[in-house]
């Protein structure tokens, strides 16, 4: 509707106002000064940064006010560095302030396009060149050339293939097998039923073997969480509360969401926090997600004892620990 | 002519007849660039690229990209003798026995917040202003390019020293590749050589943080800036700026003097920051093992809305023919992040297929004269804003003493509620500022300065606008209406159907505006009373 009314006129560019510098000559020998005072500033800087890599030792700590105790090599080397870079911007930036033109000018732009005999000609030898090649004629080379380059990008996907192992089952399997040694992490000390108060929270890891070692890989998978409650908390079924022992209870530590380790306890509400995602597990039935994005429980791990009193598996892990991956089944 | 000019013209002489770059750099040396703050943006996004090249150089002379088991023996006491990784144990290294290392290190993190915090400014700068318009959609393309590559070489940045925190962050990358349907397993296993965590994932991603990933960087960077050289720089409106020039200070000295300089602010200030500002004490998390965790773990922020859109999806997984897909990691993983920045990419066109106008355009808009664009803009970031807060919930428990569950339960709500609540308020936000506009124009401003008519009355004084203001003011175009033609007047149906449709409907949203004063109404005013 505004089109039809007539706008309001452009004025034009304001008139150009001088600086002061740009009259005063007293004016832009001042700003000359000043910019000559900005770039010393620098080469102060530099000679704080020089002075505090040589000269300070790195385990001076000085106390500054809000910053505390301040390591004094540290400070001074990234202060003078600052410095020296600080005072070349502000100087260059005064600099082109306070006396270089400020006068603005007025540039034309042009459509971008090109003209049309331009883009005539353009077309023309794009499709003379297509012509001369052939290709629309020629479909046979089309096709086959099409294949032929699809095909060699092959290669460059097959090339990656020994980046890493199949899968296989190892994601559904653990160190966990039935009796495996329940032993402490850290100490790998085997452990006893009495060992945990009720309300107490210990992680654990299987026993090795001799002359084996514990890798991160191995941790990733096997970390576990003994957590001992009074039995009459429990709201299990049969067959869980079987694979629990004295009312200690064992479940996976690797979060089923993202697999971060589910660390946080709360003694008090029987939960189960993962610091990552809040995802929250109900110790009392079975880790079963009360809060946040894990759509499974943790999974639990049956335990007893054996002739010695000692904390061991009954069973390994029922299903796959950590994160859910396509192929688990569930 | 002095020795000094005399050399100096040797020189060029020699370069130019070997090159014949002389006309080019007459031309180019001269070259206007307009003048405002919001340019400075993407200069601090470049600036901080090229502090990021020079520090990041410096730390690989010691950092050792190695998953190697050793013992530290280090100056560190806390950590004396306990097992860690050879990329843990150099970059503690770089810390506390390479003199000038944490500096350095700490202004390569600083200087990767900045750049990222840059680019999204920026980002937002030339979404607002619609400076995103013909002729610069390429250039709008290669800027959502450089903020993807930017979170992606970010947060395989802060993986390299393999701490407990970051390794939490590789864990939590790992489970959503791993999530992927069909393939995921396989990927994960190929990308970390076997399980998790495996010892190759380090080595592999320091060649992409510092070759690949940089390599793309710089080739795209080059790109972005060329394009902006070569479309010329759009311009704010004013009086004298028109879309078929540009009015601003020449390249050389002015730009040459304020950009060269303001690169050594903007290292200044990173330098100052890694100097006073501690960032990411990797020594206090201790060496990765996937059996620990320190509690209130976060990435940084650029990642943060990410987080939070993890923390608040719904347990949800589906259990199909012995497969599982699990949405709780997929949906805000992958799916919403994907459709966030397909639809940035592609906001350019979107915006002028609905439109239909395919013109040029180098004079900026205000954001008022746009509430649809500024409104959709505003309730895009409220989304991501609320899914950061979500993604900083467990550190806003426990400052402000609120409980998780409800700010989860705020932010689950929120992000469906609030965005859309955002738009209808912006947009009506923009109308009431054009109707301030259109009052400045056509009333002057307001001068707090009181007088009593002869016969009582009370009137405040306005003072008349300049010219140059009324025109900054009433210069933009205000969109009308396009009518919808069902069929023409032969009853053939508009071949163009749903477009046409989309089209009337979405013009006539943006011709809801408040009528810009016109030359006459000012005239009206002028010659009668205030």
């Amino acid at each position: 509707m505004s089109k039809e009314l007539e706008p309001l006129a452009d004025p034009g560019l304001p008139e150009h106002v001088h600086r002061k510098a740009d009259i005063d000559p007293i004016a832009a020998k001042r700003a000359e000064r000043q910019v000559a005072v900005l770039f010393s500033l620098s080469a102060f800087g530099t000679l704080l940064f020089i002075y505090s890599f040589f000269f300070i030792k790195d385990d001076v700590f000085i106390f500054l006010p809000i910053m505390g105790n301040t390591n004094a090599h540290q400070l001074g080397i990234g202060m003078g560095m600052a410095l020296s870079l600080l005072f070349i911007g502000f100087g260059a930036v005064h600099w082109a302030k306070t006396l270089m033109p400020d006068q603005e000018i007025n540039e034309y732009r042009h459509e971008l396009k090109s003209e049309p005999e331009d883009r005539s000609e353009f077309v023309k030898t794009a499709k003379e060149g297509a012509e001369q090649a052939g290709l629309g004629r020629r479909p046979l080379i089309k096709r086959s050339l099409a294949a032929a380059v699809g095909l060699a990008g092959l290669p460059a996907v097959i090339l990656l293939r020994d980046l890493g192992p199949l899968p296989g089952n190892s994601l559904n399997e653990t160190n966990w097998k039935t009796g495996t040694k329940l032993v402490t992490d850290p100490g790998d000390r085997p452990i006893k039923a009495s060992d945990l108060e009720v309300g107490g929270v210990a992680q654990v890891m299987p026993a090795l073997l001799a002359g084996q070692k514990r890798t991160l890989e191995d941790i990733a998978k096997d970390a576990v969480l003994l957590i001992r409650l009074r039995p009459s908390e429990f709201q299990l079924d049969a067959e869980r509360l079987s694979w629990t022992h004295e009312g200690i209870i064992a479940f996976s530590k690797i979060c089923s969401h993202m697999g971060c380790a589910v660390a946080l306890y709360e003694q008090t509400t029987k939960h189960l926090l993962c610091p990552c995602h809040q995802s929250t597990f109900d110790v009392t039935r079975a880790a079963k997600v009360i809060f946040g994005p894990s759509a499974r429980p943790l999974p639990q791990l049956a335990i007893t004892v054996d002739a010695d009193g000692y904390l061991i598996a009954k069973q390994p892990f029922t299903e796959a620990v950590g994160p859910s991956f396509w192929e688990r089944k569930s | 002519m002095t020795a000094r000019e005399r050399v100096a013209g040797t020189v060029a002489n020699y370069v130019d007849e070997r090159t014949g770059a002389a006309a080019w750099m007459k031309k180019n040396l001269q070259k206007v660039f307009p003048d405002h703050w919001s340019f400075m943006l993407g200069e601090i996004a470049l600036y901080s690229f090229v502090i990021l090249l020079l520090s990041g150089t410096f730390l690989t002379f010691w950092f050792d990209p190695s998953m190697r088991h050793v013992v530290y023996e280090g100056s560190y006491q806390p950590l004396k003798d306990v097992e860690m990784s050879a990329a843990y144990a150099s970059a503690l290294h770089i810390s506390f026995d390479v003199r000038g290392g944490l500096l350095m290190r700490q202004i390569h993190h600083w200087a990767a917040l900045i750049f990222m915090a840059a680019i999204v400014v920026h980002l937002l700068r030339v979404f607002f202003t619609g400076a995103f318009r013909k002729p610069r959609e390429f250039n709008w393309i290669l800027g959502i390019a450089l903020l993807t590559l930017g979170i992606v070489e970010g947060f395989l940045g802060y993986s390299l020293p393999d701490d407990l925190l970051s390794g939490t962050g590789v864990r939590i990358a790992h489970a959503i590749i791993q999530s992927i349907p069909v393939v995921g397993t396989y990927l994960s296993f190929f990308a970390f050589g076997g399980a998790f965590p495996g010892e190759v994932f380090i080595p592999r991603i320091y060649i992409v943080h510092v070759l690949l990933l940089p390599g793309i960087f710089l080739a795209l960077i080059t790109v972005h800036l060329m394009l902006v050289w070569y479309q010329k720089h759009t311009q704010y409106p004013g009086p004298g700026r028109t879309e078929k020039n540009v009015v601003g200070y020449p390249f050389m000295p002015v730009y040459m003097a304020k950009a060269g300089g303001f690169f050594f602010i903007v290292f200044g200030v990173t330098a100052f920051l890694g100097a006073v500002a501690s960032i990411n004490p990797i020594w206090l998390y201790g060496p990765y093992t996937p059996g620990q965790i320190s509690a209130g773990s976060q990435p940084d922020w650029y990642m943060g809305w990410l987080d939070g859109l993890v923390r608040m999806a719904p347990p949800l997984e589906t259990y199909i023919f012995g497969y599982t897909i699990s949405w709780n990691i997929l949906l805000p993983g992958l799916i919403i992040p994907g459709i966030i920045f397909t639809g940035m990419a592609l906001y350019p066109f979107i915006e002028s297929w609905l439109s239909g106008d395919k013109r040029e355009h180098h004079l900026l808009d205000r954001p008022r004269n746009v509430p649809n664009r500024t409104a959709l803009g505003v309730m895009s970031l409220t989304f991501m804003v609320i899914a950061m807060i979500n993604g900083g919930n467990d550190l806003i428990a426990t400052h402000f003493d609120l409980s998780i569950n409800q700010i989860m339960w705020f932010s689950r709500i929120g992000i469906i509620v609030l965005p859309p609540l955002a738009f209808v308020i912006t947009k009506r936000i923009c109308l009431s500022l054009q109707r301030a506009d259109r009052e400045l124009v056509l009333h002057g401003k307001e001068t707090g300065r009181l007088v009593m008519l002869p016969h009582g009355e009370f009137v405040e004084i306005h003072e008349e606008l300049s010219a140059e203001k009324k025109f900054a003011l009433t210069q933009h175009e205000q969109p009308k209406a396009i009518a919808l033609v069902k069929e023409d007047a032969g009853g053939v149906l508009n071949p163009k159907g749903i477009r046409a449709r989309l089209q009337a409907r979405f013009s006539a949203a943006n011709a809801e505006n408040i009528a810009k004063p016109t030359a006459s109404e000012v005239k009206e005013l002028e010659g009668g009373h205030h």
